[in-house]
């Protein structure tokens, strides 16, 4: 079977790049583009790593075969910061002490970055509920959902500022 | 700025350090942190080189055979494979990862030569172009098996007339110096038990545990221009993979360079040296970039575990509670090979019988081999399974006696001044102060007596 080309806009840029069948968003983004902070963790849609997001879902992006998703919005952890500025998200994590080993942060920030777009001010139970998807063998849970909650007020803090 | 979490009694260690404390109970960022959270935290797989190859394993699919042949060549038909690795192309095949440390024998071959061991062992490596296509091709290697007896219980391998599992041992059990199990003697077990009101024994079982971190084994090698190979992995170990993969190779330690040390969750999983040698070798074959990493299913099936423990603890006690002999017999399940078991089995033993006060004492500690998955090290193995099996056999010994467990604990805590089972002195104790303030927060009443108690209180045994 031949290549396909794909299409697709990455954190707000255009890209475009050859896909062999079967190529999975997470290779295209690891392999393709050199985006590599979405990881492998079982390439079967069942540990969060890979999380990205994907026209404003949270999807597992090993599960996702690239070529079916052609003019598609992806965003990345790479497109979280404002250059080298963190996203109330990121500097809460770093000092709520949110990251152990750090291999499940980059699915854990995209799900919640994709809670708090579509509830800026949640629960804890539904910070729960928005991670319960993503592993983190650490087990460093409690710091995590604080953080989420942490970056919640500080975004939601942000934003009063600049309505103001 | 940073900010004080909590005060230090500065006093408390005044007699040892004259420095100004600042930094318990200060936290500091960690340094890490950022690159984690900007997805910029370089893991070994997020390394790309023009031209990988990527390796898979053909595994066992027996837990004990002798392997009668081996046809390689319809894995070498699928498009893509550039070679299948056997045991002859191995410069050392055997042998034991803490023979860094002087253990012996090396027992375990890198790819299996006349039988396996243990379900999943691996037999041959396939390099090739792609993913798949390596797969396809271990996939497709045939293995012809004559079926042995397996032996999956520790007490059933130590029996004599047990099939020897590892015949580089040549019986079930690792030798300690002499020895059949790691040993303690201490005062007279059986006149400790003569003395005692009341004899129990119980037997306690763990399972088991696989660290199942999100990143899995494996490593990225590329041979580099001056003849060096360079090795990105994710060991928790990069000294033990080094100089292991030197050896294995027959080439000076110079030779390798190891980048290492970003480890996406270890537990202790990621000490033993899997995945480098076999992938050192490959690249060295094909002069090619080579990728050997776990599959999830891998890392649950093949990967070490913690070892399966069975502990099988007598106390003799009298009806006020006083421990007077402890008599413990414990067994690690090693799996096919040793690697970390051996120096598990004598943390074990050495964390024996507890901390507690105890003036016979009787220990013998096997560290076993069988058909299961080799077992390895896993944060504070050898001991963390002895606390359940120690503590449990405490609560239950004070159920028993209608004792408060609590109290009795505190009846048998070491103190300063008292000799362990293993003639060590014990000095700087604390575990009567930490007892009494875990009861104070959780409101646990204590009799004065037992309040009033302290390591240094001279009362001990």
């Amino acid at each position: 079977m031949a290549s396909t080309i794909v299409q697709l806009t990455v954190n707000g840029q255009d890209a475009e790049f050859l896909a062999k069948p079967g190529t999975t968003l997470l290779m295209a983004l690891r392999e393709n583009l050199g985006l590599t902070a979405a990881k492998r963790g079982c390439a079967q849609g069942t540990c969060g790593t890979c999380d990205v997001i994907v026209d404003g879902r949270v999807v597992p992006s090993c599960l996702i075969p690239v070529e079916t998703i052609v003019g598609a919005a992806v965003e990345t952890l790479e497109g979280l910061a404002d250059g080298n500025a963190l996203s109330p998200l990121q500097a809460a994590f770093v000092e709520g002490f949110a990251t152990q080993c750090g291999f499940c942060t980059p699915g854990m920030l995209m799900s919640a970055t994709a809670l708090l777009a579509e509830n800026p001010a949640p629960t804890r139970g539904d910070v729960v509920r928005a991670i319960s998807g993503n592993v983190c063998r650490c087990t460093g849970y409690e710091a995590i959902v604080d953080a989420i909650l942490d970056g919640a007020a500080r975004a939601r803090a942000a934003s009063t500022a600049a309505a103001d | 700025m940073p900010m004080r979490l909590a005060t230090i009694d500065a006093d408390y260690f005044a007699d040892e350090r004259d420095a100004d404390l600042q930094v318990v109970g200060t936290p500091a960022p960690r340094a890490d942190a950022r690159g984690h959270v900007m997805g910029q935290t370089q893991y070994f797989e997020d390394v790309h080189y023009p031209g990988m190859t990527h390796l898979k394993m053909h595994r066992s699919t027996r837990h004990h055979a002798l392997i009668r042949g081996v046809d390689t060549a319809p894995a070498l038909e699928v498009p893509g494979v550039l070679r299948v690795l056997t045991w002859r192309d191995v410069p050392n095949n055997w042998y034991t990862i803490l023979r860094l440390i002087g253990v012996e024998p090396d027992d375990e071959p890198v790819l299996a030569e006349d039988r396996v061991l243990y379900m999943g062992e691996p037999i041959c490596a396939v390099v090739a172009e792609t993913e798949a296509a390596a797969r396809e091709g271990a996939s497709r290697i045939r293995v012809d098996y004559e079926e042995l007896p397996a032996v999956f219980d520790v007490e059933e391998a130590l029996r004599p007339e047990t099939i020897v599992v590892n015949p580089r041992h040549g019986h079930n059990y690792f030798t300690y110096e002499g020895h059949n199990c790691r040993r303690i003697r201490f005062g007279d077990i059986e006149k400790g038990f003569a003395e005692a009101d009341q004899i129990f024994e119980f037997t306690y079982q763990s399972s088991p545990i696989e660290h199942a971190p999100l990143e899995t084994t494996g490593c990225i090698v590329k041979p580099e221009a001056d003849g060096r190979l360079k090795i990105h992995s994710d060991t928790q170990a990069c000294y033990f993979t080094l100089d292991n993969t030197a050896l294995t190779l027959g080439i000076p330690f110079n030779r390798l360079r190891v980048i290492g040390g970003t480890v996406g969750g270890g537990f202790g999983g990621k000490v033993d040296v899997m995945v480098e040698p076999i992938a050192c070798i490959a690249a060295q074959l094909t002069n090619r970039p080579v990728k050997y990493v776990y599959s999830r299913a891998e890392e649950m099936q093949v990967s070490s575990p913690r070892a399966a423990e069975r502990i099988i603890i007598k106390d003799g006690v009298t009806n006020d509670g006083r421990i007077l002999a402890r008599k413990i017999t414990l067994y690690v399940d090693a799996g096919a090979y040793s690697r970390h078991s051996p120096y598990g089995t004598t943390k074990a033993a050495a964390h024996m019988p507890g901390p507690y006060t105890i003036p016979n004492v009787w220990v013998d500690a096997y560290c076993v081999y069988t058909n299961r998955t080799p077992s390895s090290a896993m944060r504070g193995f050898g001991v963390t399974i002895a606390d359940f099996a120690l503590e449990s056999q405490m609560d239950r010994v004070a159920k028993a006696l209608g004792i408060d467990p609590l109290v009795m604990r505190l009846q048998n805590a070491y103190r300063d001044g008292d000799m362990k089972a293993h003639r060590k002195l014990v000095e700087g104790a604390a575990l009567i102060e930490v007892m009494q303030r875990a009861a104070e927060l959780v409101e646990h009443e204590l009799p004065a007596a037992y309040r009033a108690m302290s390591s240094t209180d001279g009362r001990g045994a």
